[in-house]
């Protein structure tokens, strides 16, 4: 069960660097502070800096932690890792270099370092007067898991800087998906894009080039069902039979197509919209993004 | 895990009762023959089941011919629910509660997907039923109603002969989850309104992997093991004999020394839960208090973490279990805890210490010792200290709800 590293379980303890640090009144020095985490998840995270102002350089840092065993390590380890450093300097270290430090985490447990970072960060926009959302929730941060309330910016982020392959390993790093699991497939198409857009290179001109090729030339009707039924038989019937459903193209017509939903997928009602959005996100990813999918009753043909 | 470690979680699993071992090594090596075999060699055998069979019984205060053996509680309860489905195929609607186990719950949800209707019964803050919520759910199309005698995380005891009155005015079946009651809680069956009721092994000194399920005389069963014609068709493959007899030999125990342990556990139970709330400022005691099994205690230190917790006991030998399963942003906090709807200060921070009658005074006293030092070192770590903390209100209002 305890499967943490000495340097894990010697942080937790005999921990160093907790505490708070007094508001100073000594000239040219500031106090920072950052929070994260939700009790709700059971990991919360405040973080304090003392910042010697003319040279941005982090004094002394000390934190409090709401969590279990790895987070309070996790906490120790950026502790360790920023003092002493500039804040430019510190803003560097990723959730990947706390969990170095600590010579790995558990897997399930890699949030802990996730939230190091975040408290970190958020220290430091608050010592630089920028409001947290610009950064994390900018224009394109959409909510993804509800749950626990994560944005696919911060997903993107993680799945970048770790790697990430599989939604697993995202709901263990920012435990988006591990409530309700409804936000499970978009989690996998966040994960495909990355993917894709770092197979790309750099000057992405093979993308650009597939991209004018699709707008110089649609695809024939023909051409259109054919790359539907492809899509559907090789990405999504593989998952939906998994959990014991399945689906069939019905008819295509224009850009709306029809579906009939089977099984597992078929018998609750509640799981019908959830899967045509997950059908339809899809299917525009691939074949046209004016695709709008419908599910058809079986009991109505 | 060290010899000499202070076990206090015995609602997760017991140590085998030597003796228990004792009677059961004859089964690997001496008697070794197959129960069902004609011969003498595999009759002595047969016999050994039997007596098992009847010591099992003699614990429930039934029958014989009432007790079918199974692998454990989750085959039990898995058994006994697809047997009820199938006795009455025209009823669809099944009732149970929101904090059984999982061994329930989840063949309830996959029952779902196949068209069942569930209907899962709150808990208060006291994890206790509303008999009314019980009353206006059952209806003709009832089949089953799935209930725990008591709960697992927090030994709170439902009123289950008032709960089976009531089944058994709608003509629905009746199944009691009875794997931590059963050894702790006298049973009747001659005078129950249990149709059902399930028990585990190692939950009462006997080894992992051997259970039972008691079914009442003339209530239709269809078996969910097929295959040879075993305990009378019910469960069909042959027995686990050694383990068959271990739970014999346990049954035979339980009842031997249940009033007396019982009586000791409680009292070192309760010296355990009022010493630590006395000494232990905001902590509280999670479950009902009038209603309890003897030998557990589920405490909330607010505004710490149980696993940190756990580590800390950990390291002085000292084994309990915590009410959240941190050990990933998969596993949400206790259904159980959730579904009573404690505070999220209180569910995190929620260890459940749980006695035998092994447990002994000295035990209680090394926690009693060691216990205040770690909440004190955790919560000087921890940045909610009181329920003054404004980010903490704001997150407790901010989640209500959130999840299931
Ligand atoms: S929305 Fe992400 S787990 Fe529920």
């Amino acid at each position: 069960m305890w499967d943490y590293t000495d340097k894990v379980m010697d942080l937790f303890y005999n921990p160093k660097n907790q505490g708070e640090l007094e508001d100073s009144t000594e000239p040219g020095i500031k106090i920072a502070v950052g929070e994260v985490g939700s009790i709700a998840c059971g990991d919360a995270l405040r973080l304090h800096l003392k910042v010697e102002e003319t040279t941005e350089k982090i004094l002394e840092a000390r934190y409090q932690t709401f969590g279990c065993t790895s987070a309070i390590a996790s906490s120790e380890a950026l502790v360790d890792l920023i003092q002493g450093s500039t804040l430019d300097e510190a803003l560097k270290v990723t959730n990947k270099e706390i969990a170095d430090y600590l010579g790995g985490l558990p897997q399930a447990k890699m949030h802990c370092s996730v939230m190091g970072q975040e408290a970190l960060e958020a220290a430091i926009y608050n010592y630089r007067g920028i409001a947290p959302e610009v950064h994390e929730d900018d224009d394109e941060g959409a909510l993804v898991c509800t749950c626990f309330g994560i944005s696919d910016t911060k997903i993107k982020r993680v799945i970048r800087e770790n790697n990430l392959t599989t939604a697993e390993e995202v709901t263990n790093y920012v435990k988006a998906g591990g409530g309700c699991g409804s936000c499970l497939a978009t989690i996998d198409d966040i994960i495909e894009s990355v993917r894709q857009e770092s197979a790309a290179p750099s000057g992405n001109s093979l993308k650009k080039n597939t991209a004018s090729q699709q707008a110089e030339k649609p695809l024939t009707p023909v051409q259109k069902i054919a790359l539907i039924q492809k899509v559907l038989d090789e990405e999504v019937r593989p998952v939906l039979i998994a959990d014991g459903g399945d689906v069939e193209l019905y008819d295509v017509d224009g850009d709306s197509v029809k579906v009939l939903l089977q099984g597992a997928c078929g018998s609750c009602s509640s799981s019908t919209a959830t899967l045509k959005i997950a059908i339809e996100s899809r299917l525009r990813d691939r074949v046209s993004k004016d695709l709008v999918v419908e599910a058809v009753e079986p009991s109505l043909l | 895990m060290h010899k000499d470690c202070i076990y206090l979680d015995n609602n997760a699993t017991t140590k085998v009762d030597p003796a228990i071992v004792e009677a059961m090594l004859p089964y690997f090596s001496d008697y070794y023959g197959n129960p069902s075999s004609m011969h003498t060699f595999g009759g002595q055998v047969g016999k050994a089941v039997r007596l098992a069979r009847e010591q099992v019984a003699a614990l429930l205060g039934a029958e014989e011919s009432e007790i079918i053996f199974t692998s454990g509680g989750t085959e039990g309860d898995n058994a006994a629910i697809r047997a009820a489905l199938l006795a009455q195929p025209q009823k669809r609607h099944i009732i149970t509660t929101q904090v059984e186990h999982p061994a329930v719950l989840n063949v309830c949800q996959q029952l779902e997907t196949q068209g069942y209707s569930v209907t899962y019964l709150s808990v208060n803050r006291q994890g206790q039923l509303d008999l009314n919520e019980l009353e206006a759910s059952l209806t003709g199309n009832t089949a089953l109603v799935t209930i725990m005698y008591a709960n697992n995380e927090t030994g709170t005891v439902f009123p289950i002969e008032q709960i089976g009155l009531r089944v058994k005015e709608s003509g629905a079946l009746f199944h009691v989850d009875a794997v931590q009651a059963v050894g702790k809680i006298p049973m009747n069956m001659k005078t129950s309104t249990i149709d059902m009721l399930t028990l585990s092994g190692h939950k009462m000194h006997a080894p992992k992997g051997i259970g039972a399920l008691y079914l009442r005389r003339g209530v239709r069963f269809r078996p969910m093991i097929i295959g040879g014609g075993q305990q009378r068709g019910r469960r069909a493959g042959t027995e686990n004999v050694p383990g068959v007899v271990a739970l014999g030999k346990a049954a035979e125990l339980e009842l031997l020394h249940l009033e007396e342990a019982t009586a000791r556990e409680k009292q070192l139970r309760d010296r355990l839960e009022q010493t630590l709330i006395n000494t232990i400022p905001n902590c509280e005691v999670n479950g009902d208090p009038a209603n309890r099994l003897p030998n557990t205690t589920n405490i909330g230190f607010k505004y710490i973490e149980g696993e940190a917790i756990l580590l800390h006991l950990n390291k002085h030998n000292i084994c309990a279990s915590s009410g959240s399963a941190c050990s990933s942003g998969s596993l949400e906090p206790s259904h159980v805890l959730r579904a009573m709807g404690l505070p999220y200060t209180i569910l995190h921070g929620s260890i459940r210490f749980s006695l035998c009658r092994y447990t002994t005074e000295a035990e209680i006293d090394a926690v009693l010792a060691i216990m205040p030092d770690i909440v004190e070192r955790l919560r000087a770590l921890s940045p909610f200290k009181n329920d003054n903390v404004g980010w903490l209100q704001q997150q407790e209002k901010s989640v209500l709800g959130v999840g299931r």
